[in-house]
């Protein structure tokens, strides 16, 4: 009985007021060491996206600065973009003598991924003002996103000060990365310390966060097992959004088909 | 230097990036959505996660094929078990790295 109705639980309960939690007052003294706090722990929290982002963000500025973009370029793109397989893709068509229409196009359908994550941080982020809001929008990325929403479920202190903190720590990793790659990533021997590895583990760890019961777990089989089928069909990365779409409406369905072997314990 | 033409290429994508990221946030929140929304949602996450990465996994190339005798699929089975057993994030993310660097010595 109780795990049929979890997600509206958690929904209502996320929706009541909370004390500190509006984003709109003016600052106080109190608010000064809310955001104190959510500084160090927002920064601290990152900690496996720069790790990660160091590994690719290097990777990102050698290709860059071997395509012949400079390291201020490269940092403009990391600062206005922030998406690091858009602009792996950006540099290969730039240099290859592409114009606008197609890169901003590529751009928009790699990124529009990004659609589903902030739908789903937004039930997190109910009593903050638009001007917050919309500098959190920009810090929404894969590992942002998964990170944000892990801490979210399990960790109650977890607000949107410190998810705000996350995700520009990641950008400001993101951006100091690249731009290192351009100066000097080809010192660096690719593959060290299997540091590559960072943000797939990541993923497959906050993965298991997600596996909080049977449907859960038949919700990643399907989102998978179709992703891996529409990539191998379709070229591009619109095999994320399709799966995704097609996992959840699929979790819904059978979470209301009342097959009693799925309602199965939640923890 | 930064050429204007490449100025403005950069900032077309931004918008382009930026405007899927904000969209949601801003029409979405401080509304009380429908029942059925809300639980489609609470799948996105399991969902997306692993549509992220099973593909990364078992597949391979250009054009994509599947792979199942790579490095990546191998250490993530111990990676799992680690992330299952521990619930812990430095952990797995340090377990994984080594792995996959050890696996990196061996193939």
């Amino acid at each position: 009985m109780r795990a049929r109705h979890e997600g509206e639980e958690y929904f209502e309960t996320r929706n009541q007021p909370r004390d500190g939690d509006d984003g709109e007052d003016v600052m106080s003294a109190g608010d000064r060491t809310t955001w104190i706090h959510a500084v160090r722990e927002g920064a601290l929290g990152a900690w496996p996206i720069c790790l990660g982002y160091l590994a690719i963000g290097l990777a990102f500025g050698v290709i860059a600065q071997k395509a012949g973009f400079n390291p201020l370029e490269i940092g403009l793109m990391s600062l206005l973009v922030y998406a690091g397989s858009a602009q792996f893709i950006a540099v290969s068509m730039l240099s290859a003598g592409a114009g606008f229409v197609p890169v901003v196009l590529t751009a928009f359908t790699v990124n529009l991924r990004h659609l589903l994550m902030s739908s789903s941080l937004v039930v997190y982020l109910n009593r903050i003002g638009f001007g917050w809001l919309s500098l959190f929008a920009y810090g929404v990325t894969d590992e942002s996103f998964a990170l944000n929403l892990a801490r979210f479920r399990v960790d109650e202190a977890w607000d949107w000060r410190r998810a705000l903190v996350l995700n520009h720590t990641a950008n400001l990793a993101w951006i100091a990365c690249t731009v290192a790659g351009g100066y000097f990533g080809r010192f660096i021997p690719p593959g060290a310390f299997g540091i590559d590895y960072a943000l797939s583990a990541m993923f497959i760890c906050l993965l298991v966060f997600q596996l909080r019961g049977r449907l859960y777990f038949v919700v990643a089989i399907i989102g998978g097992v179709s992703a891996v089928v529409i990539s191998l069909l379709i070229p591009g990365n619109s095999y994320i959004i399709v799966a995704s779409v097609v996992a959840a409406t699929a979790g819904v369905i059978l979470k209301r088909s009342r097959l009693s072997f799925l309602r199965g314990e939640e923890s | 230097m930064i050429d204007i033409d490449y100025f403005f290429i950069v900032l077309g994508m931004g918008i382009v990036t930026y405007v899927p990221r904000w969209i949601p946030l801003v029409a979405l929140s401080r509304r009380q959505l429908p029942r059925w929304f809300v639980e489609w949602l609470d799948f996105i996450p399991a969902a997306i996660l692993s549509a992220l990465i099973v593909p990364l996994l078992v597949t391979a190339g250009e054009p994509r094929h599947l792979d199942f005798f790579r490095p990546e699929l191998l250490v993530a089975l111990p990676t799992f078990i680690m992330a299952l057993k521990t619930r812990s994030l430095g952990g797995t993310v340090v377990v994984g790295m080594v792995l996959f660097w050890l696996a990196g010595k061996i193939f």
